[in-house]
């Protein structure tokens, strides 16, 4: 029996695809049809995902534990798709970014630079992955849940006409996201081989109660590798060269897309693996994890002090925080970090962290595409007297660069950092927690830079920014409600983390 | 949920200012003046609510003429409010007053009243930029909800989040207002106190972690003691890092000349008149309060370090060269007096560290409004440029000798009772090693004799420099004398009574006595 309520969500989500495409198809060149068709699909797909979660947990495709000798399972059946209370906050935080890159596509659709339909309908598939990914139960699932999420993503990055810097960034993309699936994919078989399940639960119970596991050096490479491939996902150090170059080279609102939902996906998949299946082998994970974690927030905030390109610097940011996410997970190199108590808090902490960071770097991203229209993000001159001529946006700007960096006025962000903190210290990680601070100061100079950069007055040799585009109703509707989003969850952050307490 | 009236005031004291610092910033730009009156009286508003709060005390003290603190009790506010905020981070909007932040929570919102006032008379030049007055006044009014903030914060991690607001429109303040080097100076002051307000998450989180609770007054008693000795250690090591950045503490004070120096007046006055005090209100009230074991051990460490401060402090002002800078770099002497005072553990030392705090913010704040007075009008803060003002400007000129000399420690002006009294409670402490402290600090007081008095002579004295002799306009404008006014009266009249300061400390200072343990 299939639980076809269960998968509604994901139906939602790739039904969103197939009217965008169908709708492109029988009404060709009507821009406003399939961004409207595809809009609504996305809010739809954000209420079927909460009303997915009403009633408990739903799961299916599921089997009866089979009895591989020396595994002892607690639990009655395994399911490949259980749709609980992280597929629901997955689901909705893909729902609601899809919806917000596509308001903020309003110029780019325009301007004919990036066809529509194509367009539209790749982003729904995109969405129908992260969606999906959520509430996979076995590594195929989420493999290709992710793989769903990020081959819509290889086009989307080049789809930018008559530009050699979008096909390149494309390519980088497509081959190093290629490589990296190919390494988690080694690595689950070679986790499947050892234990003969890909079953995330089932591959818990195994890896616990399989001692004699410890001794074959193969088992821990396969750990190593899974996680491996994911970090590339999340474009965490030192498999995050592919980045800044994507995101430059790609349309404005795929950048914010990639910035936020596909790193979600990627965190999300750590998460399941890392504190799902490899529950009983963190001290094999942990420390890579905490090492990954310092390497990704120091390479990252090093890299973006360097840098004169808008978006170049919010990407080298990305990768900085992406460090900031992990970092929680780093408390599992140390056996109080990977106690009973401590595990809950841990896991609590980064979907909070992730969830602040999606909201303030939509809004980055918004401020960015309502001051830049249709044109790319430009360097950091090209700012330059932005604050005078387009106040409020500028104000959004500063908002969500000050929530970056994890200071008042932007208060989400300081209580993203709080949370941090405060999980690994319940986790016994002090030195983390000290290198997380040693890094929000570096953070906190390139945020100052590129906030201050629209205060500056324009440099009077270069005319080519004296006008400002008209920023499009449906960007500045999305940046306002983004803004509010984050200025909200500052002052009541309690919404978020009752959101992600599991 | 009914309010009781003093709840309201302490409320007032936060609420006015944000309000008045969103209406500010949010009137259009032809309405420039205006905003900025309006953000003078929200900041009067703040300062009379401060001012009714003592009212507050008086009606407590009817009930309870010598209010008896059980052993242990060492927070016990007049006035409290207690509302939950965020409950899955420990955090509640737990706000109150007592002896001990009172007195600097006035200071705080009369030194913004006054600097907000001295901004509807005149706004520093902010180079042609989209930003204007009003958005100076809405600044200044965000950092003392900020400052105000920290000083009432009964939980630690809500005294965290008060402690951040204060950054960034520091920062702005500086980087858009200040003086030719004043996007090094604001980039600097941003990134250093940064680092300390971050150690100071840590530290606030690894107490919670062992204590469980984020409560200063919960764990100012039965909590505190609890933790272990290693736990109280690194919570001291970390809180008192962090606050010896924002004080700051030799050797993390470079921050600090760049700062004053470059900031503009009203930056300046506010940056050591208040911002300083967060760190040594801090270190008194969170380092101390919750890990006095900590504080025991680490104590000597901090009086080396305070007494480093005053004599360097005070040689590098007999070296300086510059107005501004000079005063800059006696805040660090004046600091490293207060933070001696508390790193004796004794009651006279906090006595002396909480007088001190206040003289300070009084004096100093004048300091630097005359400063800004004269570089405004001479066009240069060079020392060597300088002389002869009494002949030009005499009001400026003895205002300044004023405030000079109440600053070098005078007795009969605020500035004796808090250096005066580290001394003493150095020396009170006993054992060779307290005892060449006091001698040191004492050298560091005459120290401060010294330079001011090079800078008086300097300055005033003489035949008029070409700088001097063109400054226009000698005399004093109306909102200078009105701002500058109290803080000249109130030099005087906390030089005479002390006992203004120190009678509403006593008790609380006692109580964390009580549990620090030195007699």
């Amino acid at each position: 029996m299939i639980d076809h309520t269960a998968l509604l969500p994901a139906y939602c989500a790739g039904g969103t695809a197939l009217l965008a495409f169908l709708s492109d198809l029988v009404a060709p060149g009507r821009r406003a049809l399939v961004l409207s068709v595809t809009l609504l699909g996305g809010l739809v797909t954000g209420v079927a995902c909460w009303w997915g979660s009403r009633g408990g947990s739903r799961a299916t495709f599921c089997l009866e534990p089979p009895d591989i000798p020396g595994v002892t399972i607690a639990s009655e059946r395994v399911c490949s798709f259980q749709w609980d209370g992280t597929a629901t906050l997955v689901g909705i935080l893909f729902a609601t970014a899809t919806v917000v890159v596509l308001g903020l596509s309003v110029s780019a659709l325009r301007t004919g630079e990036v066809p529509a339909g194509e367009y539209c309908f790749l982003l729904a598939c995109s969405m129908t992955g992260g969606v999906v990914l959520g509430a996979s139960g076995d590594l195929i699932t989420l493999i290709i849940a992710m793989e769903t999420l990020t081959l819509p993503l290889y086009v989307l990055v080049g789809l930018r006409r008559r530009s050699v810097a979008s096909a390149e960034a494309a390519v980088t993309f497509f081959v190093v996201s290629v490589v990296s699936t190919s390494v988690t994919l080694l690595g689950a078989a070679l986790l499947y081989g050892a234990t003969g399940t890909v079953h995330i639960r089932l591959l818990a119970g195994a890896l616990e109660s399989r001692a004699e596991l410890r001794s074959v050096p193969l088992v821990s490479a396969a750990v190593v590798l899974v996680l491996v491939g994911l970090a590339f996902k999340v474009a965490a150090v030192p498999f995050h060269a592919w980045a800044p170059s994507t995101y430059d080279g790609a349309p404005l609102p795929i950048a914010a897309y990639l910035s936020t939902a596909s790193k979600v996906g990627g965190v999300i998949a750590l998460l399941i693996v890392a504190v799902g299946a490899l529950e009983p082998w963190l001290d094999v994970a942990g420390p890579a994890l905490a090492a990954l974690a310092v390497l990704t927030m120091t390479v990252g905030n090093l890299a973006a002090l360097r840098q004169r390109r808008m978006v170049r610097l919010l990407a080298w940011s990305s990768v900085a925080q992406a460090g900031y996410i992990l970092a929680p997970l780093g408390a599992f190199a140390l056996s109080s970090g990977r106690s009973l108590s401590a595990t809950p808090v841990i896991v609590t902490a980064v979907l909070a962290y992730t969830v602040f960071y999606v909201v303030l770097e939509l809004g980055a991203f918004g401020a960015v595409v309502a001051l830049r229209g249709s044109a790319d993000g430009g360097t950091l001159d090209d700012y330059r007297g932005a604050a005078r001529r387009r106040p409020w946006v500028a104000g959004a700007f500063v908002l969500a660069m000050a929530g970056l960096a994890g200071l008042p006025p932007g208060l989400a962000g300081l209580f993203a950092k709080v949370t941090i903190v405060r999980a690994l210290l319940d986790g016994g990680a002090g030195w983390l927690a000290v290198v997380v601070a040693l890094n929000a100061v570096v953070g906190l100079a390139y945020y100052v830079r590129a906030a201050a950069s629209l205060f500056g007055s324009p440099d009077p040799s270069s005319a080519a920014r004296a006008v400002w585009p008209r920023v499009p109703v449906a960007a500045s509707v999305v940046l306002a409600a983004v803004t509010i989003a984050a200025l909200v969850i500052g002052l009541a952050p309690q919404l978020v983390l009752n959101a992600v307490t599991l | 949920m009914m309010l009781e009236a003093n709840q309201i005031l302490l409320l007032v004291t936060l609420v006015a200012p944000t309000v008045g610092a969103i209406a500010a910033a949010t009137l259009p730009a032809e309405g420039d003046r205006a905003a900025r009156i309006l953000a003078t009286v929200a900041a009067g508003v703040a300062f009379v609510a401060s001012v009714l709060l003592l009212l507050s005390r008086s009606t407590q003290a009817l009930v309870d003429p010598v209010p008896s603190y059980p052993y242990g009790i060492v927070v016990s506010p007049w006035v409290e409010l207690d509302l939950p905020w965020v409950p899955g981070l420990d955090l509640r909007f737990h706000i109150g007053v007592d002896g001990i932040s009172y007195p600097l929570v006035v200071l705080t919102t009369l030194l913004t009243l006054l600097c907000a006032l001295y901004t509807c008379w005149r706004v520093p030049d902010s180079g042609g930029g989209p930003v204007r007055g009003r958005h100076l006044a809405a600044l200044l009014l965000v950092i003392e909800l900020g400052i105000v903030g920290v000083f009432l914060a009964l939980d630690l991690v809500l005294f965290f989040v008060f402690f951040e607001v204060v950054l960034l429109p520091m920062y702005a303040v500086i980087a858009i207002w200040g003086g030719e080097r004043r996007r090094h100076a604001a980039r600097k002051f941003v990134l250093y106190t940064l680092l300390g307000s971050l150690l100071l998450l840590v530290g606030v989180f690894t107490v919670v972690a062992s204590a469980g609770t984020a409560d200063l007054v919960a764990l100012s008693t039965a909590a505190g003691p609890a933790m272990p000795y290693g736990v109280q250690l690194a919570a001291f090591i970390l809180l008192a890092l962090a606050f010896a950045v924002k004080s700051p503490l030799w050797p993390l004070h470079t921050w600090l000349p760049d700062a004053h120096t470059e900031a503009p007046t009203v930056g300046s006055v506010i940056l050591a008149g208040v911002l300083l005090k967060m760190g040594t209100y801090g270190l008194l009230r969170v380092a101390v309060g919750v890990a006095p074991a900590g504080a025991e051990a680490v104590a000597p460490v901090l009086g080396v370090l305070a007494v480093m401060a005053i004599l360097v402090g005070g040689l590098v002002c007999l070296a300086q060269t510059d107005l501004k800078r000079l005063i800059a770099y006696s805040s660090v002497g004046h600091m490293g007096f207060v933070l001696l005072g508390i790193a004796t553990l004794t009651s006279v030392g906090f006595q002396a560290a909480l007088i001190g705090n206040i003289a300070h913010g009084i004096i100093t704040g004048l300091l630097f409004f005359l400063a800004g007075a004269i570089k405004d009008r001479a066009h240069t803060g060079a020392l060597g440029e300088l002389g002869g003002l009494r002949e030009t400007a005499p009001g400026l000129s003895g205002l300044l000798g004023y405030a000079a000399i109440a600053s070098l420690g005078l007795p009969g002006l605020a500035g004796f009772w808090g250096e005066a009294f580290a001394v003493v409670a150095a020396f009170s402490r006993g054992g060779p090693f307290w005892i060449v402290l006091g001698v040191l600090a004492a050298v560091g007081a005459a120290l401060a004799a010294a330079y001011f008095m090079r800078m008086l002579r300097q300055v005033t004295h003489g035949p008029p420099s070409p700088a001097v002799s063109s400054l226009t306009p000698a005399r004093l404008a109306g909102a200078e004398v009105w701002s500058w006014a109290p803080l000249v009266v109130l030099a005087l009249v906390l030089g005479l009574v002390p006992a203004l300061v120190t009678e509403l400390s006593a008790v609380p200072v006692e109580a964390l006595i009580g549990v620090v343990g030195s007699p």
